[in-house]
């Protein structure tokens, strides 16, 4: 390559930002997901208890350790109380006024391949822009090379389909809905499910065991590199329902797999729960991607409807040198409290945590991760980017921990914080422990607002107001965009001038 | 081409009067200097010109080509053809010096109505007129003014003033800062842009830079007002004796 063609599509891939832009006259402020698809869907009955539980199980098909797991979880789940640590702020949840299991109608008997599932369905996702095709899926850009992506889609309570799963299969890679693991490699899932993410983990991921009806399952053999990356896509479809997916990823020795994960719901005015649990298992020498961009239906400006979004996710880097990278986009939901976590257990292990979160109008994220240094001579690297605008508040969380066995590791946390205009919070609380003297942690924190001279001076350019603010938005998180792929990256650099529509002026 | 009338202005947050009736008519293809002691307003004529908050207009007028330019916003009197070379250009982490000036570039042309510029004749363009102000890829690359020497800041504003070419410019002491070669270069780039449809406000607290950028007309500023107008020896006179003389003079 030239050159100059070298240098056009550097530029290019800057100049996302005027795209970005695009982006955003074209939607004038709508929230872009925001449509549902009238389709017949089945529900258990409202709330739950040991039925519902049996009755989620009955309907995978699931082998009775399954359904004693998810008991147990159940069990422990009633004596629990539900956490008010995090600096949120909101509504006793009634967490028997809601649906646990909603399923299209058309998926009663699960579909043999893609050609079966109801067109109404994979219009749906077409709309999404996720195809539930086996094509190559262009890489954004012009030009630029095209891939492909295997999806795993998740409508309500079931998977609907998953791509490219024969092609994945030569290769050694399972990739499949978790209900289908469950019965087809029941040896892998009793081994690894909640082995990083244990049941009684908190009050969300316990009733997660109990209830979740579907997810995705990710297993790459020894010395793979998965042949494209993976997704899956999560769609709350139904009203008063809830989701809550399970995903288990196991990397074994030397393996390696990027996996994306994206999420959006229609719009409905009242909040509806997702509380998803994902866990990872990385072996020796192995390493994943996990990048997800959260656009959940936010809620409206005053704060009605939206998602309450409680997720745990959790790396254990099991393995020596094995390594791990969460990056994160979180742009929706009235509620976030989700804290991507790695476990650096094995020597050398190398975890790091890259993430943009944006609270606007009544919007609040309390977000973050925890590293925790188990194993000898650990690394972790912590990039968040804070923004809050309207009367959003949005709190960093994070926990570094080195354990007396951690000699030699080292930890980097970086957290800054915006802030556009003067009614919104951010807020940063980190916790350090470090229990051995070797060890070493940095930490670095700012916070800082849209400065009115950086507006002014592109606006004495030519670019209106929002232009500008998408602009000097953009540059603060860049440095956690560049960690995305490509596409998704694009994705989410439109999603932040989209999320902060009339946050100025 | 720009032409103010009797333009008073204060302070929005106090009631401090900074322009006192200043009136000033700029015609296309002149070269028009402004000099004045510290204080004397020109720094804010320049700011009220291209629309920055902060300050009222309590009277009088500013108008390009008849264009009423204090009725609308910064961006719109950008694609009108108005710039201003900023005193302290304003730093932007984290956004290239690329993807700012061809967003800058298409956010006006598309105001006009005309069709954006693709990123292969951007490139083209830019790096022509780039390497004229001796700014390397590099440079081209960083972010927004991050890490710029005080001439390259300078330099930079004329890069943008030459990618956008408006046709009313203002040159807000583009000079202070800058070594002799750096002055050479920024005097250089302006002069290349010299055209009889753009006329130039340079506004200076030295003749050193109208040696290399010459005036058609001077103004002297003090008090904000407009105290002294002539030809290019005015300049001279100030460089010789200051502007004392001049100041009693006119008070």
């Amino acid at each position: 390559m030239g050159a100059l063609e070298t240098e056009v599509q550097a530029d290019l891939r800057e100049g996302v930002d005027r795209e970005t832009i695009e982006t955003v006259k074209a939607m004038s402020g709508t929230y872009k997901y925001g449509w549902d698809t009238e389709i017949e869907t089945e529900y258990a009955p409202k709330g739950v208890n040991e039925d519902i539980v049996r009755l989620i199980s009955q309907k995978n098909g699931e082998p009775d350790w399954m359904l004693d797991w998810r008991l147990a979880a159940y069990r422990r789940w009633v004596q629990m109380e539900e956490p008010r640590w995090a600096m949120l702020n909101y509504p006793e949840i009634d967490y028997q006024d809601q649906y646990y299991y909603a399923k299209p109608k058309s998926m009663a008997t699960k579909p043999k391949s893609l050609d079966e599932v109801d067109p109404k369905l994979l219009a749906t996702y077409e709309k999404l822009g996720i195809p539930l095709k086996e094509q190559m899926i262009l890489a954004g850009v012009e030009g630029s090379e095209t891939r492909k992506v295997a999806v795993d889609a998740v409508f309500d309570s079931v998977s609907v389909g998953t791509t490219f799963k024969e092609e994945l299969k030569k290769a050694g890679v399972i990739f499949c809905a978790i209900s289908e693991a469950i019965r087809e490699y029941p040896d892998l899932v009793k081994k690894y499910l909640g082995s990083v993410v244990p049941q009684s983990d908190n009050f969300f991921a316990t009733l997660n065991s109990a209830v979740f009806s579907d997810g995705s399952f990710v297993y790459i053999p020894e010395g793979v590199r998965c042949p494209m990356e993976l997704s899956t896509y999560f769609r709350i479809n139904a009203e008063n329902t809830g989701q809550f997916e399970r995903t288990l990823i196991i990397a074994d020795k030397g393996s390696y797999v990027s996996y994306l994960e994206g999420c959006t719901a229609p719009k409905r005015d009242t909040h509806q729960l997702h509380a998803a649990v994902v866990e990872i298992v990385i072996l020796d020498d192995a390493e994943v991607k996990y990048s997800t961009v959260q656009n959940w239906y936010p809620g409206d400006a005053e704060g009605r409807g939206g998602i309450y979004n409680f997720v745990t996710k959790r790396a254990d880097c099991r393995g020596a040198r094995s390594k791990v990278m969460w990056t994160q986009v979180e742009t929706g939901s009235a509620i976030t409290w989700k804290y991507p976590s790695c476990i650096l257990r094995g020597e050398e292990a190398q975890g790091e945590f890259y993430s943009i979160a944006i609270a606007n109008n009544a919007q609040q994220a309390d977000t973050g991760t925890k590293m925790v240094h188990l194993g000898k001579n650990t690394k972790s690297r912590i990039v968040s980017k804070g923004i809050s605008a309207g009367r959003a508040q949005n709190t960093y969380r994070g926990l570094v921990s080195m354990h007396p066995r951690a000699s030699g590791s080292r930890n980097y946390t970086q957290c800054d914080s915006l802030l556009i205009g003067d009614k919104c919070g951010a807020h940063t609380v980190p916790y350090i422990e470090v229990k051995n003297n070797s060890s070493r942690c940095e930490h670095e924190a700012t916070t800082s607002k849209v400065d009115e001279d950086q507006l002014f001076y592109c606006r004495s350019r030519g670019m209106d107001e929002e232009q500008a603010v998408a602009l000097v938005v953009n540059g603060f998180v860049k440095d956690v965009l560049q960690t995305l792929p490509m596409e998704f990256a694009m994705e989410a650099q439109a999603l932040v001038a989209i999320s902060l529509e009339g946050s100025v002026g | 081409m720009l032409e103010i009338k009797n333009l008073h202005v204060k302070l929005e947050e106090e009631d401090k009067p900074i322009l006192k009736g200043v009136n000033l008519t700029v015609e296309a293809g002149k070269v028009h200097a402004i000099m004045g002691p510290n204080g004397s307003g020109k720094s804010t004529l320049s700011y009220v010109l291209a629309g920055r908050d902060g300050y009222a207009v309590t009277e009088g007028s500013a108008t390009l080509d008849g264009l009423d330019l204090l009725e609308i916003e910064p961006e719109e009197r950008a694609a009108a053809g108005l710039f201003l070379a900023f005193q302290y250009p304003v730093e932007i982490p984290g956004v290239g010096n690329m993807t700012f000036l061809r967003t800058a570039v298409n956010a006006q042309r598309k105001a006009r109505g005309e069709e954006e510029m693709s990123a292969g004749d951007f490139l083209k363009v830019v790096r022509e007129k780039a390497k004229r102000l001796k700014i390397d890829a590099e440079m081209l690359k960083r972010p927004v003014n991050v890490g710029f020497s005080g001439g390259e800041k300078k330099r930079n504003e004329i890069l943008q003033m030459a990618m956008l070419e408006p046709k009313m410019c203002i040159l807000d002491e583009t000079d202070s800062g800058l070594d002799v070669d750096a002055m050479k270069l920024v005097s250089d780039g302006v002069n290349a842009l010299r055209d009889e449809g753009r006329a130039f406000l340079v506004i200076t607290h030295y003749q050193r830079l109208l040696d290399h950028i010459a005036p058609d007309v001077v103004h002297i500023m003090a008090d904000g007002r407009i105290v002294k107008t002539g030809g290019p020896d005015l300049a001279l006179e100030v460089e010789k004796n200051g502007y004392a003389d001049i100041l009693a003079e006119a008070l």
